[in-house]
């Protein structure tokens, strides 16, 4: 792998990490957070590029140091890298054609968000420990509640802080252990590799019909009906559903 | 250039069979989680690499003379109080010992500092009393047993630990008459070397993430020592950022306090993407002995501290 070619990769991971994180594909991956310095690395790779071509491009200035012809049994690579005088062909490292895949699943891929299949595959978060004072709810008839806050109070505090008010979430359609369609939403901590589902039993008006990975959002009251994860054997509070409705993928998809 | 024309063509000509697989939920879960393991890091490695070409490039040899203590044996700690404060995640720190490395720094301490930065640091440590709300001792097990574990592990060097392991490739463009062109120099070539081995690294994770479903550990949380195996070789697989590792060990809420200690020790400090990287610049010999030396120990450490203070 020669310089020339290692620039372009720098300047390709860096474009892709810049224009990820100027939309908002980035909020698909890590926490919003990370924005100012994954714009900042992406400028910083993309000067170690232009840098790298411009040392390389520049007329040769004469080098101090150039061991001229002393080069090692490798020197006999491409005419890149020998025209520098160093002639270590070989120890440039190929592994750096790598940074290729990540890339290509930035630019071309664009992978969606953890989803249904994520969900199925690792136990409720929930099952975590967690205070048990809890703030009233917000104002607003239906109040607006995340997944996750919801999923705590009816949890922890047994729906003592939801009352009979009506709260309205929004999360995707997975299925449940018992086949049955459940509301789910992943947490994030840093980055999707850690994510994890806040699952929710469905009652009453239960969205039928509705494929996997599908964006609803439920309006409903507290139901002290508890179901158990599969995965890992947490308990898995239930919504009593009054309406829900088909929505768009929400802009920032974990809670 | 070829290389990059070449694959552009084979995308253009599969593209149908490649946008099929991609409809797979398990390789879709597992672009998705590849994808942002690398988004994550790519700041990290970035602000790391930085830094190690400022200290490889910039900061005099004597430099380190003088800032660490002249025996070895006291610069073991003082380089992992060093790591205490330089918060950071360990895709950065590798590059950086590796340049202190260069620099003359004796490798116990460099080592130490590897272990320690991205283990025990404000962020790190914050993260875990968050994510522990109940438990404020574990923050204190977890620092405790890093810093053991870095120190140990620096110290071990010293007595059985042998120069020719580390074979770090040669870099002649360091010592460029010009500074800007040796840092820049140095920048471009650890982003695409450390850069390449952290997509090995974060490919195995992914794989990692997407093969081993949950449920198989539940089987495994009964047995005290099965558990604290178990979650050990986790934190090895799941290479996940030592600023998040927290959360996840409090989510596997069905595992003994100390497995999950085990668990947040072991992680930043042995993992797929870490024993890739220092295979990298270390080099293999240095890595395969390197790597599992750290997990015995720090397996054993976290063991013994959670028996202390949890």
């Amino acid at each position: 792998m020669n310089r020339q070619a290692q620039a372009v990769i720098l300047l390709l991971l860096g474009g892709a990490v810049i224009r990820a994180s100027v939309t908002d594909l980035y909020l698909r991956y890590v926490k919003e957070g990370l924005r100012p310095f994954l714009i900042a690395a992406g400028l910083l790779l993309v000067a170690a590029a232009i840098m790298t071509l411009w040392y390389e491009l520049r007329p040769a200035a004469p080098r101090a140091l150039a061991p001229a012809g002393g080069a090692p049994a490798g020197g006999s690579g491409s005419g890149h890298d020998d025209h520098d005088g160093h002639g270590h062909a070989h120890h440039e490292p190929r592994v750096g054609w790598l940074l290729i895949l990540p890339v290509l699943g930035l630019l071309l891929v664009a992978p969606p968000a953890l989803g249904s299949y994520a969900a199925g595959q690792a136990g409720t978060a929930l099952s975590s420990q967690q205070q048990s004072d809890y703030p009233p709810l917000p104002e607003g008839d239906p109040v607006q509640v995340s997944v996750l806050d919801y999923a705590s109070r009816a949890l922890f505090d047994r729906g003592t802080s939801i009352g009979d008010r009506r709260v309205q979430l929004t999360g995707f359609i997975a299925t449940g252990g018992d086949g049955e369609p459940i509301l789910a939403r992943m947490v994030l901590s840093c980055c999707a590799a850690d994510g994890r589902p806040v699952k929710l039993g469905l009652t009453g008006d239960v969205p039928a019909g509705l494929p996997d990975d599908t964006w609803v959002e439920v309006t409903g009251r507290y139901s002290d009906r508890l179901g158990r994860d599969p995965v890992n054997d947490a308990e898995i509070p239930y919504l009593e559903v009054e309406s829900w409705r088909q929505v768009p993928a929400p802009k920032r998809p974990y809670d | 250039m070829e290389v990059l024309a070449a694959l552009l063509i084979v995308l253009i000509i599969f593209r149908e069979p490649i946008a099929a697989a991609l409809d797979d939920p398990r390789i879709q879960t597992w672009t998705t989680v590849f994808v942002s393991i690398m988004v994550q890091a790519v700041p990290f490695l970035v602000f790391g690499v930085l830094l190690s070409a400022v200290i490889a490039v910039f900061v005099p040899r004597s430099f380190w003379a003088r800032a660490l203590p002249r025996h070895p044996a006291l610069a073991v700690p003082a380089a992992s109080a060093a790591g205490v404060v330089l918060p950071g995640c360990e895709c950065g720190a590798v590059p950086i010992a590796g340049s202190l490395i260069r620099r003359g720094v004796t490798p116990a301490a460099a080592l130490a500092f590897l272990l320690a930065a991205p283990a025990v640091n404000p962020i790190v440590l914050t993260a875990t009393a968050v994510a522990f709300p109940n438990n404020p001792e574990m923050v204190l097990a977890r620092g405790v047993a890093s810093l053991i574990v870095a120190m140990i592990m620096g110290w071990l060097w010293l007595r059985l630990g042998r120069t020719e392991w580390i074979r770090m490739p040669r870099r002649p463009e360091l010592d460029d008459a010009s500074r800007g062109r040796a840092f820049w120099a140095a920048v471009r070539h650890d982003v695409t070397h450390a850069g390449g081995f952290l997509v090995l690294g974060a490919m195995a994770a992914a794989s990692i993430n997407v093969l081993v479903p949950e449920r198989w550990l539940q089987t495994l949380a009964d047995n005290a020592w099965l558990s604290i195996l178990a979650l050990a070789l986790l934190a090895v697989l799941l290479s996940l950022c030592s600023e998040a590792d927290a959360f996840v060990a409090a989510s596997l809420s069905q595992f003994s306090l100390t497995s999950r200690l085990v668990f947040l020790v072991v992680g930043p400090m042995v993992d797929l993407k870490l024993i890739s990287m220092q295979a990298g610049v270390f080099g293999r010999r240095f890595a395969f002995r390197f790597a599992p030396t750290t997990f015995v120990v720090a397996l054993l450490v976290a063991v013994g501290a959670g028996a202390v203070l949890l």
